[in-house]
């Protein structure tokens, strides 16, 4: 599941994992996303840090509250210059960061990594 | 040498910088020898003609003479030696420097100021990068853009197989893209040479624009002063000299000339007693006393954190335009004892030892009711007194930086002036 607010990043992601064999689930708001996550079950979370409605941050931190969630792999994206939140998003659980802008060939690695791939 | 000599050490100084033996500057003069020694070891107080007389044998002013270097400039110099690569300095030889060299003391100092000023803009500059909303936006939106350009590109030019339908869309995203970030570079180089412009326009801190566009009118804030503020440079002298007129109007409406004036006569000019006549606070009252034209108080003005939110000095006391002030002012004592007068009399601290009657009052408000915070406010009204400090005066200073008096148990950084 992809939670990303920039649509083009989010058509090309998509794009690429599904060349990849994914099947993928795009969002654009931070404020369904929890609901979306304990519904759809995800193999894996892929999660902007700015986002409209609920930040990446917080729905990291609500995801990893959960027992249940707890184990759910989480990929954040970042921007440059957001140091003190990825530390923040570390610190919350986050399992992987991937950095804007990424090559696309590394992205799909990373993903692939996360889930066991 | 003393800190600031007095007029015959500076005729001493004067006379032995110029290379002149006593006798030929008596003559000149007009009066003994014997009498221009008296005067040189401070033994006979001179004014007047003599004076005159000997400023003009030493071909400088009278001024020079009696009042000595301006303290300003002193001061400035002192702090210049605090700076690193200052420790060589001569500081015991600062008044002999001043009075040979005023015209490269006051480079040395204005240097110094100028260094300052540039050191606060390149800070402000550093704040704005770090925390503009507006900078952090817009490079956010090109690195947005350029994420996007970057994995659609790379879609286009490293899947061979792709659709058309897909191919399409990614050129028809590429575009949008390239249109954000070229919207996206315009509006950076927009913001940075509006920086830049500012960065130039800004000749020392909005606080020294408002203090000499204050000092320049004589503290004048009616008739055309809200109009004048306008000239400022700053955004932000403008908005404080703005909030200054603003609440001098309001105080003027709440206290008009007539009935002020008539309260402030029947009630002997005590702050406290006219508030009581007219219903009035007590700070309204304050800086009515010390605003009105040609009023000799000084007045000091503090918020909860201690930070001074008015300032206006009086000769021998100038509230320190940066930091904190002395702790031992009745300001801070009133602070945190609100609606507790205190009353006290201050001699400062160094050479001159000006004294001053001083009243202190702290008041509370609630602009925004039961549920809101309090906005605690103290006031210092300061008229200076004539004569001999009595025992029971306190000693204090402007702030600890440029304040001789040793074993000061308040003290709270070094002083820059000489043997403290």
């Amino acid at each position: 599941m992809l939670i990303e607010d920039e649509p083009n990043i989010a058509e090309a992601i998509r794009f690429l994992l599904t060349r990849d064999g994914w099947q993928v689930t795009a969002l654009a708001d931070g404020g369904v996303a929890e609901q979306a996550v304990r519904q759809d079950r995800p193999d894996l979370v892929i999660l902007d840090l700015m986002l409209p409605g609920r930040s990446g941050l917080e729905i990291l931190m609500a995801l990893r509250a959960d027992p249940a969630l707890s184990g759910l792999p989480v990929m954040m994206l970042t921007a440059k210059g957001q140091g003190r939140d990825r530390e923040a998003a570390e610190r919350a659980g986050a399992d992987l960061f991937m950095a804007k802008p990424f090559a696309n060939a590394e992205f799909v690695a990373a993903a692939r990594s996360l889930v066991g791939l | 040498m003393p800190l600031n000599a007095l007029t015959g050490s500076r005729v001493r100084e004067r006379r032995l910088a110029l290379g002149l033996r006593q006798a030929e500057v008596a003559k000149a003069t007009g009066i003994s020898a014997s009498y221009l020694n008296l005067i040189e070891h401070n033994r006979r107080r001179i004014a007047g003609d003599v004076l005159r007389r000997l400023a003009q044998a030493l071909a400088t002013e009278v001024d020079a003479l009696e009042e000595g270097a301006p303290d300003d400039l002193a001061e400035a110099l002192r702090a210049a030696a605090q700076e690193p690569g200052g420790e060589r300095a001569e500081l015991e030889r600062l008044d002999e420097y001043l009075g040979r060299f005023p015209g490269w003391a006051g480079v040395t100092a204005g240097l110094r100021q100028r260094i300052g000023q540039l050191e606060r803009a390149v800070a402000a500059l550093n704040d704005r990068i770090a925390h503009d909303p507006h900078l952090g936006a817009a490079l956010h939106e090109v690195l947005s853009a350029v994420s996007s350009v970057r994995s659609t590109a790379g879609i286009l030019a490293e899947t061979e197989d792709i659709e058309p339908e897909w191919r399409s869309r990614f050129h028809a995203n590429l575009y949008k893209d390239s249109e954000r970030l070229a919207r996206g570079a315009e509006a950076l180089v927009t913001y940075l040479e509006g920086a830049e412009q500012d960065a130039t326009a800004g000749t020392g801190s909005p606080e020294e624009e408002l203090d000499r566009w204050l000092a320049a009118r004589g503290w004048h804030l009616e008739g055309d002063a809200a109009a004048e503020a306008e000239a400022l440079s700053t955004d932000v002298a403008r908005d404080m000299a703005r909030r200054l007129v603003a609440a001098h109007s309001a105080d003027v409406k709440h206290l008009p000339d007539g009935a002020f004036d008539a309260a402030m006569e029947a009630a002997e000019g005590d702050p406290l007693r006219v508030a009581a006549r007219m219903g009035s606070s007590v700070l309204s009252v304050m800086r009515r006393i010390a605003l009105r034209p040609g009023a000799v108080e000084g007045l000091v003005v503090c918020d909860a954190a201690g930070a001074l939110l008015l300032c206006k000095p009086v000769p021998g006391f100038r509230p320190p335009r940066f930091g904190a002030g002395c702790a031992l002012w009745p300001l801070f004592s009133a602070l945190t004892r609100p609606f507790q007068p205190i009353a006290a009399e201050l001699v400062m601290a160094g050479r001159n030892g000006d004294r001053f009657a001083a009243r202190a009052y702290a008041e509370a408000t609630f602009p925004d009711g039961f549920a809101g915070v309090e906005v605690r406010q103290a006031g210092m009204l300061l008229t200076p007194l004539a004569g001999i400090a009595s025992a029971a005066a306190l000693r204090v200073g402007a702030t600890c930086r440029i304040c001789p008096e040793g074993g000061c148990p308040a003290r709270r950084e070094p002083s820059i002036l000489a043997g403290i």
